[in-house]
């Protein structure tokens, strides 16, 4: 959907970027904090660690507990462990990553924690949901095909699961890059650093050289996953 | 302990926060409810899925803005305008902005996934467009359209937080002035606060949400 536009977009933001480096590159004096490309991307790369470690972890974590919740013996403590969950996502971001100061003390480490801990609930919700929303009868076929628990889980349960489960990990991963900028308040790096930078010297330019970027890598990684799901999805269910 | 000391000593402070929080959050919201029950019953309109496309594509984008970066590059704006580019204005501009689209995605969704079974029966008892619109889309989207709106508000509670940088007040300042002092019981007390606020905000919201659901289709 819309291939057009988000190349558009890209293209937009991207000139934008190119048009700030240029101003600020060619009047120093004025805007005392020039940003160069080298610094942006690095910024960017760092901005992608953070973001990726957490959301590997919060995949790695989220989808294997969403599924373990609905298995039968351990399913009476999904409505609890739901409540939870849906009370965990409506915590401000900002009293989320703040917290982490007093735990874990300033740092890359406790940026991600926090990190961490905000992209976990939307993987392990949806997993949760995905797997509860099937249609009952198409397991009770398999079972009548004579398939063990864990072929019914692997064939039938994950594959249906599979485009909420990744519906989830794509909500998670924008939400965790908007997250991330605020990262740099307590010791973590990123592009946070130079939109702080700029919303602190009031120069517009140094702010969307930061905000750019990352609305970039949202939107870059979110059609990444998009791919990923359409390529993950089995022939048999393809439209 | 440090904590308690922190709190019982500044109780009237965090009463004062916690009201200019609210009040950001509010008159923002009331506008952007406003402003996404508008453009969604407009969008949602025959003939417009083209506008209807574009413009939710566009609100989502919005999205992948980071809110630290909307604040930061309203200040420059406003200021060419020759508004306040600091305070409250850049605060409640950036909020209605995010806060319109939980409201207007869901009003587009409801009014469309009304069953067309319904309108052709209103059609059929000789109803006119608009009266279809109000009697029957309307009403029947409001379960949807409110749970938009409780999103909305909570996203929002959250995102006033961090307008702490652009000088608008609210429980950021706590959080924030924490932070750059080192000072854990100030972290703790904004966070605990601005937690709490958009919990009860949250469960006051559900309530909201269950009362307005029209009789006829509660479950």
């Amino acid at each position: 959907m819309g291939r057009k536009r988000i190349i558009l977009l890209i293209g937009l933001l991207s000139v934008l970027i190119a048009v700030t480096v240029w101003i600020t590159e060619k009047d120093k004096l004025r805007y005392m904090t020039p940003k160069s490309y080298s610094e942006i991307a690095s910024q960017t790369w760092n901005h992608l660690k953070m973001v990726g470690l957490a959301e590997l972890l919060a995949i790695g974590l989220g989808v294997p507990l969403g599924i373990l919740i609905t298995r039968p013996g351990i399913e009476r403590f999904s409505g609890p462990i739901a409540g939870a969950v849906n009370i965990g996502q409506s915590l401000p971001s900002l009293a989320v990553v703040a917290i982490m100061a007093p735990l874990f003390g300033y740092g890359v480490k406790s940026a991600v924690i926090a990190l961490f801990i905000y992209a976990l609930l939307p993987v392990f919700r949806n997993s949760y949901a995905g797997i509860r929303d099937i249609n009952p009868s198409i397991i009770e076929a398999g079972r009548g095909m004579g398939m063990s628990r864990g072929q019914i889980a692997w064939k039938i349960e994950l594959p249906l699961a599979r485009p909420v489960i990744i519906a989830g990990i794509r909500t998670s991963t924008v939400v965790c890059v908007g997250t991330a900028t605020l990262a740099v308040l307590i010791g973590g790096d990123g592009l946070g650093a130079i939109i702080l930078a700029g919303v602190f010297t009031n120069i517009p330019l140094l702010t969307l050289q930061g905000a750019a970027p990352a609305a970039i890598l949202a939107i870059v990684l979110d059609v990444m996953l998009e791919r990923c799901e359409n390529w993950m999805t089995p022939r048999g269910l393809k439209v | 302990m440090e904590v308690w000391q922190y709190i019982n000593s500044h109780w009237p402070l965090i009463g004062h926060w916690t009201v200019q929080h609210l009040w950001l959050v509010l008159v923002s919201n009331v506008m952007a409810g406003g402003l996404g029950l508008g453009i969604g019953i407009f969008i949602s309109g025959e003939g417009r899925d083209e506008v209807a496309d574009t413009t939710l594509y566009l609100a989502e984008m919005l999205m992948t803005v980071p809110s630290l970066a909307l604040f930061g590059l309203l200040m420059p704006l406003l200021y060419a305008i020759g508004l306040p580019s600091i305070g409250a204005l850049p605060a409640v501009i950036a909020l209605v902005l995010y806060g319109q689209l939980p409201v207007l995605r869901n009003t587009y969704i409801a009014i469309k996934g009304v069953e067309p079974a319904m309108i052709e029966a209103a059609r059929g008892m000789g109803m006119s467009k608009r009266q279809i619109l109000r009697t029957v889309k309307l009403p029947l989207a409001v379960p949807v359209i409110m749970a938009g709106l409780r999103q909305a508000v909570v996203m929002n509670i959250g995102v006033a937080a961090i307008a702490v940088f652009i000088g608008a007040g609210g429980l950021g300042v706590p959080i924030f002035r924490g932070l750059r002092n080192s000072r854990m019981d100030m972290i703790i007390t904004g966070a605990v606060f601005v937690s709490l606020l958009a919990l009860i905000v949250d469960g006051l919201l559900a309530i909201m949400e269950k009362l307005m659901t029209p009789r006829g289709i509660r479950r």
